[in-house]
């Protein structure tokens, strides 16, 4: 609601009003109706929501929220190190480490998420050649591993 | 039959039957797994299949949307958790079976009735294009930005109880598409001079993150639970002379799948609720209905198959998709060049056909694989949740990424990931964001282009689609606001009958101010009354 509030009121700084141009056809028109639907409609959720005092089991529900986040930022180091490492040992690292960190520990659940991260990348990379470009480390590979390990790993 | 001819040739195509069979597998196996929706495997596969040529792309994921339903039907009728969102029906009766030792008979009849649900909407459609063929040229600017408003419309009515916050969320979603650089005026839209908003936020990205990387988050953030699935023995042929039997129940939920399918933003759901509702009104057994009934199972089984080609019409016809998954295929077409809506089914009608054709091949090619593969497909049912989100996460970043190769896209993705979460928490739809996106897109485009030779009011609905239109849109809002007041009624009248004190905001403050004016009152009265003895010297 705030963050509908506050993008409502630049409207008028991060929009421009064009001369000679219908109300409709207006560049500012269609931003300025979304965010209207937003803050008008979620302000009336927001008025029609029982009220009452934040308990303990919200508290439980803002630790859910911040487990969600840990996931995130997993996916944002693997994003990270993708461009420095190569693809497939950051997907294999990723899925060792996660599913370690998941409590999957036994070397069979570890091996088999070694062989999905594996799987994903010939699949993606080699098969349907999806553009991820090598890592950096690639380039210290002699000529023609080198190459192979940019274009298909 | 020329016609005919020409798309068989379009499919005659190695590309294309490799495509029909890894979309038509993959889709029974994403369904069978709980957790992970077509929406997931869509959302992923999407940027992938860009490179491929529009009909490669377009089977994968018409393969994926069709087929993930069979398999869907799997674990709701065996361990009575839906694979799907749309086979949650299946489980009313299709788990009771199971109970009493009919699994396999379960099984047989949702397959055979989704099979035919597929493939009688499939005929349907085949059978109806050249009546669409002629209808759609109908259909100039105005008309489009008129359905993709009802579409818009219907999305958020559809919503019940939650109408207010699926507009506000939709509105966000109209907000998000605007950002960038506006393509008419040039003119620089909420980019705060930042040069990653520039281009726009890309929908794929929105997509993965609310659809694949939030429900990573859900599946690593819940429990890993114990499945015990029971034994399969015998064949599987016994559902299709069941369905036999009950050729009404089927053709009627058919028919109700295909209807609903085409009006955009209604899709599955209400099309089972009126299948399963009549099954079980003109059923001579209805109190059966919930406890394992046959014909409960294929009213629901027949009617959310048939809809993902319906679901097809207005998406082709009109270039307006009518729910997430369509939404999601129209970006393959935009990305080729290839615009639906009227022109396409003038100028290329035999790519229509064929991917109709596309799609009655898959419904075969599933049946075939079901009934011999559906033993070992058991066991995917009891891959941890963990461990598949591990995976969902894994295959979201080659999504996102090979995009365009970009950190930002990532971090967006994962913004989105988080709205998507929170939003899955609080049981709030993420479906109205994307359509809209999509639909606001669509909308300002069309507006912009109808509105030029306007020159009154009246004249944006002086032709009759747009008038048709425009008192559908009146009807939907009229029948919605109508509802909205019943169900305040009987909530009030409940509200009166508990003698609960309402926990509203409003009615909160409104009782302080009461009481506060009370003690005031009597507190004044009191020295009001003394004061008046004083005077009088009663007392």
């Amino acid at each position: 609601m705030v963050f509908g509030l506050i993008l409502l009121a630049q409207t008028p700084t991060q929009t421009r009003w064009v001369a000679k141009t219908g109300f409709f056809a207006q560049p500012r028109f269609w931003p300025a109706v979304g965010l209207m639907a937003l803050v008008g409609l979620g302000g009336l959720h927001l008025a029609k929501l029982p009220w009452r005092r934040f308990t303990g089991a919200d508290w439980v529900e803002v630790r859910k929220w911040a487990a969600a986040l840990e996931y995130a930022i997993w996916f944002m180091a693997y994003v990270l190190v993708v461009p420095v490492i190569g693809y497939l040992p950051a997907s294999i690292l990723f899925a060792a480490t996660l599913s370690w960190r998941l409590g999957y520990r036994t070397t069979r659940m570890i091996a088999v998420s070694i062989l999905f991260a594996i799987a994903t990348v010939i699949v993606f990379k080699s098969f349907l050649s999806v553009k991820i470009p090598g890592g950096m480390i690639y380039e210290y590979l002699p000529g023609a591993v080198r190459s192979f390990f940019i274009l298909n790993l | 039959m020329d016609l005919l001819l020409s798309s068989l040739e379009i499919l005659a195509r190695w590309d294309v039957i490799l495509a029909l069979l890894v979309g038509s597998i993959g889709g029974v196996l994403i369904g069978a797994i709980p957790g992970v929706g077509p929406a997931v495997a869509i959302a992923i596969l999407l940027p992938a299949t860009f490179s491929m040529d529009p009909i490669v792309g377009l089977t994968v994921l018409l393969g994926i949307y069709g087929s993930s339903m069979y398999g869907g039907s799997i674990p709701a009728v065996l361990i009575n958790t839906p694979g799907t969102a749309v086979n949650a029906l299946t489980t009313y009766d299709g788990y009771p079976m199971t109970a009493r030792g009919e699994p396999r008979r379960a099984l047989s009849l949702a397959y055979s009735s989704s099979f035919f649900g597929g493939i009688f909407s499939v005929v349907c459609l085949i059978l109806f294009a050249p009546v669409l063929a002629k209808v759609a040229p109908l259909f100039g600017s105005r008309e489009i930005f008129l359905a993709a408003l009802l579409g818009i419309i219907l999305v958020i009515v559809a919503h019940r109880g939650q109408s207010l916050i699926a507009g506000a969320l939709a509105g966000f979603g109209i907000f998000i598409q605007t950002i960038g650089l506006e393509p008419v005026k040039y003119s620089k839209r909420f980019t705060f001079d930042q040069a990653f908003l520039s281009s726009g936020i890309d929908l794929i990205v929105v997509v993965l993150g609310l659809f694949a990387l939030s429900q990573a988050f859900v599946l690593l953030t819940s429990e890993d639970e114990k499945i015990r699935t029971t034994r399969l023995r015998g064949g599987l042929f016994q559902g299709f002379r069941e369905l036999a039997r009950h050729p009404r129940v089927a053709a009627v939920s058919a028919s109700f799948g295909v209807l609903m399918g085409m009006i955009p933003g209604v899709g599955e759901f209400t099309a089972q609720f009126l299948s399963y509702t009549y099954a079980q009104k003109t059923s001579k057994r209805p109190q059966d209905f919930g406890h394992g009934s046959s014909e409960g199972l294929i009213a629901s089984e027949t009617s959310n198959n048939a809809v993902p080609a319906a679901a097809m019409v207005p998406l082709l016809a009109l270039g307006i998709p009518g729910e997430a998954l369509t939404a999601m295929m129209l970006s393959v077409f935009y990305v080729h060049n290839v615009v639906p809506g009227p022109g396409l089914f003038q100028n290329q009608m035999d790519f229509i056909v064929a991917l109709y054709l596309a799609l009655l091949i898959l419904n075969v090619l599933v049946v075939l694989f079901l009934l011999v593969a559906t033993r070992p497909l058991i066991s995917v049912v009891k891959i941890p949740n963990r461990f598949l989100g591990l995976c969902v996460l894994t295959l979201s970043f080659v999504g996102v990424y090979s995009l365009r190769n970009s950190v930002t896209d990532c971090v967006l993705a994962a913004v989105f990931g988080m709205i998507g979460y929170v939003l899955k928490r609080l049981s709030l739809p993420v479906v109205p964001i994307i359509l809209g996106m999509v639909l606001g897109g669509i909308m300002e485009v069309k507006l912009r282009a109808g509105m030029a030779r306007v020159k009154e009011p009246f004249d944006f609905i002086d032709r009759p689609v747009a008038m048709i239109l425009f008192l559908v849109i009146v009807a939907v809002l009229i029948v919605h606001a109508r509802s909205v007041w019943l169900d305040r009624k009987s909530l009030k009248e409940a509200e009166w009958q508990t003698k609960h004190r309402s926990t509203r905001f409003g009615a909160l403050l409104f009782r302080r101010k009461s009481s506060l004016s009370k003690a005031r009152g009597r507190q004044v009265k009191a020295r009001h009354s003394t004061s008046y003895r004083r005077s009088t010297g009663r007392g």
